[in-house]
């Protein structure tokens, strides 16, 4: 009991040894996400005729390179996190724009920046950079000022400047992943609904005028989704493909490996964006529904762990985080079904691609160090007194 | 302050994530209901799409089923044919690759315009035929030079052979390509460069002959390309045909005949067996399965000597004086007059106002010395005391007038007049001085070769109605079958008597004395000395051919040779042999001769008599040296779809 209160009072502070933080850790998250690891490790495995090369293989040393970082996240002071949420997101934008400019020079549509050891999309990490920075915003302000429009300008600009970035790469669907989750967080920041209203009045509005900046492939995708059999050959090929490929997967799928449709290359990127067409074709509904849990499992830990934090800059992370998760997923598979057009967006933990899942982990890292840090005590700017 | 606020924003945070989670479950549910619908509901559909997409069916061409001689001799068959295709993707560039190629075999600009058409055309992975049917030294040529032409495949396939090259070709017909209007139910006609039957024994036997294609399930990929084959369904090789003929006869006659135009056949008088069914001239069917060029095809439809039909079935000639056997029989049938009653024949004979000649003043004339001498006066009598109906019947009865139904196309059932068929075609009343022309078997009287076979033939057996027949209905390897002839066929109850006299007339015929062949009786023996006491038995036909004026016929008597050919004659025999014992029976007709049956295929006859008589095919089997010497069979397997074999 006194140990107890011994922990909690620490815990309050935040002045945990790493070894209480690694005690802390839920890790039956971690088990989880191994799990939905292992099923993606499998389908890059079937993807590549049965063989660890090209894809299983790097993709199994970089989830091993993300562990340790979640990890390492983890047990980084919350109030760390909180403090230099800024930087992190000021070095995200600048890595942007350095692309962008290289993108823009080179006159070509480069997404990334060459690490050496692998090729880094800034636009990947810009997700939870905006998470952070919106969190460690809302965290720093009281409902008047949220109820107050004008405390809205900063926020707003910090998702659409980037967002703005992200679009012109071209690069729709991160775009709207990055609109979308942090629409969820202004929302769960107390935001009132009309503002909302507002915004999607004033981009609706703006819509047309947006539409003419859109690449020709773009408006492909968006009109083929609103009439799939304008162009089945073209854009609409792949979704009919996908839908074939799953379709006949039926109940139980052809099993692992048999995949007929995603092996004899009906299936454009299978390994990436529509893999999810060939687990549901090789597992059936069955695997389908599976995954699903898995994802489900995931969405539960982030909202118990929002729930269990005791502070506003946690419960929004969190969020977030849980929210792009979701977002991930719902697109992706909604994607391969012809629910929604085709956009790039992975299969969170299953889509081959470093920085994808080296973001995912270090998302999960983030989530993790929340729940490690959930009962500490945070003023307005990370300080304990600093009310 | 604080707390206010935390309560406040826990409240907000609470409400607010039930909203949210309450529409993440919604949209999770739509992605069930969506998997669930694709992939239960719409599952079949999608499983036919699937499969659709990736997998090709492709037809295995049988191989045709052979045609086989009664001794297993293959009359028609399956040879390996090489071809050279190229694979566009696999040739650097096609030009140069043709250009290397032409200097291996020869290639013409036009072949070449079309190849680059194709190449244009079809994916880069699909083989384009180059040529086909390359002589082996082509083939050898392109294989040693095969590191300096890529993407040249040589391909074998199966083509129809016919090595007795003209001498069956009628009987056996020909393959051709299908066309458009043959384009019905099998599925294997579509196949590019499938052939079926298109006359002959090839024809009529097609589809046992064609066998069931086969299907082979090749799994492709999105570009089209064959992946691995999933199942392969063997078709079923066509079934062989084995004919009555005896090859040895075939080729025989057809070399004895030469350069006449002129039909024969040769028939078992007990089974109805066919062992020769010869029509001359004739054509190299392999042209035909090769494909004919223009010339040849003009050559061919353009002769007088009517290469192209099978006179053997299609020829409808006047019997002339062979149809004196049928006379004769319906003269005793009828008791119209006895066989020791005697006609005067003064060279010609009267009936009213109409006068009808005789080819040579005989006398006195009883009915075997009217049938050895053909005295026209004696059968001009008899025909006018029987009428017209009475000699029809009896022609009938030995298969006149009809398809003799072995079943080959085209065949002619002649014509045997009656009253009332000339009542009903022409509308006029039958004269009496029509019945003297039906006597002779001229007028209106038409008959095949294969008819008077049939009509020698069921002479010879003593009145069974026998039947031709081409094909063996079993057959066990290179064994005679077991069959009971009596028991095959039904009498044609004609007393034996009088058959005996007609035999006894038709006997005189050959051999004297004094038959017409007076002077050819020595040259018809026999010469092989086994069968030196052995005979022929026939009965000779001149018969002149309609068109032919008093002033040509006149004409041809002093100099046959200043007739117009088409309007000369034809000579005829029918002939049963050995006499004592009829085994065989043989039609000849010669077309436009140069002189009467005796003299023109009464020769022919027993040269092919002999022939048949040595080789006895009906008894005895076919040596094993001769077997062995016969050229082996090809049975290899078809060639798959070109397409499915290409190397990947």
């Amino acid at each position: 009991m006194s140990d107890q209160g011994f922990m909690s009072a620490r815990l309050r502070r935040g002045d945990m040894t790493p070894g209480e933080k690694l005690w802390q850790m839920s890790w039956s998250l971690v088990f989880w996400i191994c799990c939905i690891f292992a099923f993606g490790l499998a389908m890059l495995y079937s993807a590549a005729n049965g063989a660890w090369h090209p894809w299983a293989w790097p993709q199994l040393a970089r989830f091993a390179l993300g562990l340790v970082m979640l990890v390492a996240v983890a047990v980084i002071d919350v109030r760390l996190l909180l403090r230099y949420a800024y930087v992190f997101y000021g070095i995200v934008f600048v890595l942007l724009m350095i692309v962008e400019v290289k993108g823009f020079v080179g006159g070509g549509a480069q997404r990334w920046v060459d690490l050496g050891f692998m090729n880094l999309q800034p636009s990947e990490l810009m997700k939870p950079a905006v998470v952070l920075a919106l969190a460690r915003y809302f965290h720093g302000v009281n409902m008047e000022e949220i109820g107050n429009p004008a405390g809205l300008i900063i926020p707003l600009a910090m998702v659409f400047i980037p967002v703005g970035l992200i679009i012109i790469q071209p690069d729709l669907g991160t775009a709207l992943l990055v609109i979308a989750g942090s629409g969820i967080m202004f929302f769960m920041a107390g935001v009132r609904l009309w503002k909302f209203a507002a915004v999607i009045a004033t981009g609706l509005a703006a819509s047309p005028i947006a539409w003419t900046f859109l690449h020709d492939y773009q408006q492909n995708r968006i009109l083929t989704l609103l009439d799939p059999e304008r162009d089945p050959l073209g854009s609409g090929y792949h979704i009919l493909q996908s839908k074939i490929a799953l379709g006949s997967g039926g109940l139980f799928g052809k099993g692992f490996m048999a995949g007929t449709q995603s092996h004899l290359n009906f299936l454009p990127e299978r390994q990436t964006d529509f893999i999810g067409t060939m687990l549901l074709e090789e597992f059936g509904m069955m695997g389908g529904l599976v995954l699903l849990s898995l994802y489900i499992i995931l969405l539960i830990y982030g909202y118990a762990i929002a729930f269990r934090c005791r502070h506003q800059f946690g419960r929004l992370v969190a969020i977030g985080i849980t929210t792009g998760f979701f977002l991930y997923f719902w697109i992706n598979m909604a994607m391969v079904m012809g629910l929604v057009p085709v956009v790039g967006v992975t299969l969170p933990f299953i889509s081959y691609g470093g920085t994808s899942l080296l973001t995912l982990m270090l998302c999960v890292g983030l989530l993790m160090n929340i729940h490690v840090h959930r009962d500490v005590h945070m003023g307005v700017r990370g300080g304990f007194n600093d009310f | 302050m604080s707390i206010t606020r935390d309560s406040d924003w826990s409240k907000m945070f609470t409400r607010r994530a039930a909203v949210l989670g309450g529409a993440q479950a919604m949209l999770i549910a739509r992605l069930v209901g969506r998997m669930y619908y694709l992939q239960v509901v719409q599952s079949d559909r999608y499983k036919m799409l699937s499969d659709d997409n990736r997998i090709n069916i492709q037809l295995l061409p049988p191989p045709r089923g052979r045609i086989l001689d009664r001794f297993g001799q293959p009359l028609a068959l399956n040879k390996q044919q090489f071809r050279v295709l190229v694979v566009p993707e696999q040739a650097l560039r096609v030009g140069d690759t043709l250009d290397t190629l032409a200097k291996l075999v020869d290639l013409g600009e036009h072949e070449r315009d079309r190849i680059k058409k194709e190449v244009g055309r079809k994916r880069g992975f699909v083989p384009i035929t180059i040529k086909e049917n390359l002589t082996w030294d082509e083939m050898a040529r392109i294989q040693v030079n095969a590191p300096d032409l890529p993407g040249i495949v040589i391909d074998e396939g199966l083509t129809r052979f016919y090595p007795h090259g003209e001498n069956a070709a009628h009987l056996l017909g020909y393959v051709s390509s299908v066309d458009e209007a043959d384009l019905k139910g099998d599925p294997l006609l579509q196949l590019p460069g499938f052939r079926i039957g298109k006359d002959g024994v090839e024809k009529v036997y097609d589809l046992a002959l064609r066998g069931k294609g086969g299907t082979s399930q090749v799994e492709v990929n999105a570009y089209g390309r064959s992946i691995r084959e999933l199942e392969r369904q063997e078709g079923e090789a066509g079934a062989d045909v084995v004919l009555t003929i005896d090859e040895r006869i075939q080729s025989f006659t057809g070399q004895r005949l030469g350069e006449e135009s002129a039909s024969v056949a040769v028939m078992d008088v007990h089974t109805g067996d066919l062992l020769a069914l010869v029509s001359n001239p004739s054509f190299d069917a392999n042209a035909f399965s090769r494909g004919l060029t223009t010339e040849e095809w003009k050559a061919l439809s353009t002769s007088d000597h009517k290469p192209l039909i099978n006179k053997v079935l299609s020829g409808q000639y006047s019997p002339g004086s062979t149809f004196k056997t049928v006379v004769t029989l319906a003269a005793l049938e009828h008791g119209v007059i006895s066989p020791e009653q005697t006609v005067t024949c003064n060279g010609h004979y009267n009936l009213g106002s109409y006068v009808k000649h005789c080819h040579k003043v005989h006398g006195s004339v009883a009915m075997v010395r009217a049938i050895s001498l053909s005295c026209d006066v004696y059968f001009y009598e008899v025909a006018r005391r029987l009428g017209v109906d009475k000699i029809a019947a009896m022609a009938r009865k030995f298969g006149l007038g009809q398809v003799s139904g072995i079943g080959l196309p085209n065949e002619k059932p002649g014509l045997i007049p009656t009253e009332a068929w000339k009542k009903a075609t022409r509308g006029e009343r039958w004269s009496p001085g029509d019945n003297l022309n039906v006597g002779i078997g001229q007028g209106d009287v038409l008959a095949t070769p294969i008819q008077l076979a049939t009509l020698a033939a069921r002479i010879g057996n003593g009145g069974v109605a026998v039947k031709p027949r081409l094909v063996r209905p079993t057959v066990q390897g290179n064994a005679p079958v077991d069959e009971d002839p009596s028991a095959m066929f039904e009498s044609l109850n004609i007393p034996l008597p009088h058959l005996e006299i007609l035999r006894q007339g038709m006997f005189d015929v050959v051999n004297g004395p004094p038959g017409t062949t007076t002077a050819m009786a020595a040259k018809l023996r026999f010469t092989d000395p086994e069968k030196k006491a052995w005979t022929i038995s026939g009965k000779t036909g001149t018969a002149a051919v309609r068109g032919l004026t008093a002033a040509d016929r006149e004409a041809q008597k002093r100099d046959p040779e200043s007739v117009p050919w088409h309007l000369r004659d034809n000579a005829l025999f029918i002939s049963f042999a050995p006499s004592h014992a009829p085994r065989y029976a043989i039609a000849v007709v010669v077309d436009h001769a140069l002189g009467g049956g005796g003299a023109f295929a009464a020769p022919i006859a027993r040269d092919v008599m002999e022939e048949v008589l040595r080789l006895d095919p009906s008894r005895k089997p076919r040596t094993e040296e001769q077997v062995a010497s016969a050229e082996p069979v090809s049975a290899s397997p078809p060639p798959a779809n070109a397409g499915a074999r290409t190397p990947q």
